[in-house]
């Protein structure tokens, strides 16, 4: 038993300071921590190669080139996005996150980066193009999970049956399945399914009427409230970055046309 | 007020009296979730036991592969084998018309766990008929007693017996379990819970859940142990 | 047939080669939680038998909490609950420091705790079966505590637990499905990720089925192989009426 005892002592201690990384604060932010989903093509999608792709893998990177400081990235589940932020596994989110004003009581917000519709999606065969809550009532309606768009449906859409996933893309896989009647979600994330797995099943229905108050401004990166050189530092770069136009020119790589609409 | 969101006012923890109700609809999916599953398992597990030790053996066979399989695999691969394997198959279940079985997360929920409870209980069930002393039912033999009778009145109450504190684990890891039903979007206690968690980010909602479910399980394990020593009142009182 | 066996390769679009990696942290997250949840229950065990009454509130507290809670609320709670907790005392302490536990780690602790409070169940039922008179025996040769340990107890001990504690690494085995919610990329996150990709449930849970049942029928094979090693030296026992 003793060598079970100090075999597994060892192993804690290894594993303990392994994570504990005593390093000064950086107060001057020469390397970032970035976090993002990874499940939510055309934004960030981690592939087969296990490789994180997307408009803001690029559009980060390129801020951190130009604020010429260290990026590294976190894959993160969103349901734990924010609490892991707050826990300091990351020190940004960037990951198609609205800045709404239920999120802001927790953490700050940069400047808005991305505003694109948001939309609901459904079957080809839907002729109506009324996704208003009285016509979709009876209706099952997904959403990922503790999102912007599961709120919206939350305090909108009472006559319907509203279910949530723990990613877009296992909503979009029940949508395809039938067992959801209508998807919402962005826009550009829906069409992204649309015009893939999604070819025979689906179309989009209609953009829904934003609501400020749930949908917030638009799409920004999260941090932490008492970091707020960070935040300045990363809106100058996102300034500059509309300026020069590489914003914009991301954008129409991976989205087909400027982010903020 | 509603009676669900006052716990949470008189403790003064807002976020449980905001989402106390959600919570209180969430306990009563887990407890039909856990309640329907264990007994159907229970129904199918003593046939499939007997079947197990006394079928021909292409039929053994057969359930030792399907017993094997489900015990030897995570019930999460199970779940999502039936929720978004079988639930892919619409058209073919649309043609037998039970698109509205699988289709509802519930009913998949319940399928997954049924059939995985029903393999742990049919070996425990196996497991305590062996247990059985065979001095038991050759008695019985001697007497000119029917194979039937032998089973139902002398093998069966004895193996229950024995099965009686495996079966009570298996509910509490039952009532475990079902918090992977959150994962398929169903709302049981642990998935109103993650909801109300992401809208307030308050962990201390987590720790609301812990109690409950510690306070299911340990009132499940005392009323079991009641149970079990009712039952064997007869054991007790030589010992 | 052609597809998914192009699926399963270990080519540029094939998810062979991270299904294997994902087998690999599944195993590893075992093997690494094992002694830590064998060694603790134990510590847990002795716990109980301890004379003194607040060792033995903490140990009943302690299985009774740990055998009672989800797993998934357990991990979750470890995840988030050790990160902040941990910064708090870094901040108390007035010190300045990054502290990060990774999904890794959180899952080792979480399964851990857990499995030292299922392993200390049988550890106790061990050492109920242990006679009382081999440890009086041995005490009257004029063997020391540590040597009573070594060469008395602890063969028997282990002997009478492995049943029981094999059962707990089985358990164990299929437990770790549940690090996939916290981004460990697991057998189960790859399949999880493959299925939404590739929209193939059949093929991908099936194939992580596959993984966890090949290590579960080798670890039983294992197990028997090493019950039989313990018992060496004990007649083979007959059917136990």
């Amino acid at each position: 038993m003793k060598r079970l005892l100090i075999g597994s002592l060892i192993a804690a201690t290894v594993l303990a300071t392994g994570v504990v990384q005593s390093q000064a604060q950086q107060k001057d932010w020469k390397e970032i921590r970035i976090g993002t989903e990874g499940a939510y093509p055309p934004f960030n999608n981690l592939n087969a190669k296990k490789e994180l792709e997307g408009f803001e893998i690029d559009y980060a990177n390129a801020l951190c080139a130009k604020m010429q400081v260290k990026c590294t990235w976190v894959v993160q589940d969103w349901d734990g996005i924010i609490p892991a932020l707050l826990s300091n596994k990351y020190d940004v989110i960037v990951a198609g996150m609205n800045a709404t004003d239920e999120r802001k009581k927790r953490v700050d917000f940069t400047s808005v980066y991305t505003r694109t519709p948001i939309s609901m999606a459904g079957a080809k065969s839907i002729a109506s193009t009324d996704v208003s809550p009285d016509a979709l009532k009876g209706k099952t309606i997904g959403a990922q999970a503790s999102t912007i768009h599961m709120n919206f449906l939350e305090a909108h859409y009472k006559g319907s049956t509203a279910r949530g996933y723990p990613t877009q893309e296992e909503a979009n896989l029940d949508l395809l399945n039938g067992r959801l009647d209508y998807i919402v979600a962005d826009r550009l994330s829906l069409e992204d399914f649309i015009k893939g797995k999604g070819k025979d099943c689906c179309k989009i229905v209609a953009d829904v009427k934003r609501d400020p108050t749930i949908h917030g401004p638009g799409v920004a990166m999260a941090i932490r409230k008492e970091d707020t050189a960070l935040r300045d530092k990363l809106n100058a770069a996102i300034e500059a970055s509309q300026k020069d136009g590489s914003l914009d020119a991301i954008g129409k790589k991976w989205l087909g046309f400027a982010p903020i609409q | 007020m509603n009676w669900c969101s006052l716990p949470g006012y008189w403790i003064g923890f807002e976020v449980l009296e905001r989402y106390g109700c959600r919570l209180a609809d969430g306990f009563l999916i887990t407890l039909q979730l856990v309640g329907w599953s264990f007994c159907l398992g229970l129904l199918f597990s003593l046939p499939l036991a007997l079947m197990r030790l006394k079928a021909p053996l292409p039929v053994r066979a057969l359930l030792v592969g399907y017993m094997t399989v489900f015990r030897g695999t995570p019930l999460l691969v199970q779940l999502f084998l039936v929720y978004y394997g079988l639930g892919s198959l619409r058209p073919f279940w649309q043609e037998m018309n039970l698109w509205w079985f699988f289709r509802d997360p519930l009913y998949c929920c319940l399928f997954a766990f049924t059939l995985n409870t029903a393999a742990y209980q049919a070996e425990i069930m196996r497991g305590a008929l062996q247990a059985v002393p065979r001095g038991l039912s050759e008695a019985g033999r001697a007497l000119g007693l029917s194979k039937g009778v032998i089973l139902f009145r002398i093998e069966l109450p004895q193996a229950l017996m024995i099965a009686l504190r495996p079966l009570g684990n298996e509910l509490i890891i039952m009532v475990k379990a079902s918090a992977l039903g959150s994962l398929v979007t169903l709302y049981d206690l642990m998935g109103a819970t993650k909801f109300a968690f992401a809208r307030s980010f308050d962990l201390a909602i987590y720790l609301v859940a812990a109690v409950v479910y510690l306070a299911l399980v340990e009132a499940i394990r005392r009323l079991w142990a009641v149970g079990e020593r009712y039952l064997t009142r007869h054991l007790v009182a030589r010992a | 047939m052609a597809d998914w066996v192009a699926l399963l390769s270990f080519g540029p679009d094939g998810w062979g080669l991270a299904l294997l990696q994902g087998a690999w942290i599944t195993l590893s997250v075992a093997v690494v939680t094992l002694p830590f949840g064998l060694a603790l229950g134990l510590a847990v065990a002795l716990a109980f038998r301890s004379s003194s009454p607040f060792w033995r509130t903490a140990a009943t507290l302690y299985t009774t909490v740990f055998r009672g809670l989800p797993e998934l609320l357990t991990l979750y709670i470890i995840y988030f609950g050790i990160q902040l907790l941990v910064e708090h005392l870094i901040k108390l302490a007035g010190l300045q420091s990054q502290f990060s536990i990774s999904p890794f780690l959180a899952g080792v602790v979480a399964l851990g705790l857990v499995l030292a409070a299922f392993s200390a169940e049988v550890w106790l039922g061990a050492f109920n079966a242990l006679h009382k008179g081999q440890v009086e025996g041995a005490s009257a040769l004029g063997l020391g505590r540590f040597q009573t340990f070594r060469h008395i107890v602890w063969p028997q001990l282990l002997r009478a637990a492995l049943p029981g504690l094999g059962n707990n690494w089985m358990v164990l085995l299929k437990e770790t499905s549940l690090v996939s919610v916290i981004t460990l990329q697991d057998t189960m996150f790859i399949a999880t990720r493959a299925n939404v990709v590739t929209k193939e449930p059949f093929l991908f849970f099936g194939a992580a089925a596959c993984i966890y049942l090949f290590f579960s029928v080798v670890s039983s094979i294992g197990l028997w192989a090493l019950e039989r090693r313990s018992a060496r030296g004990f007649a083979p026992v007959g059917r136990q009426a």
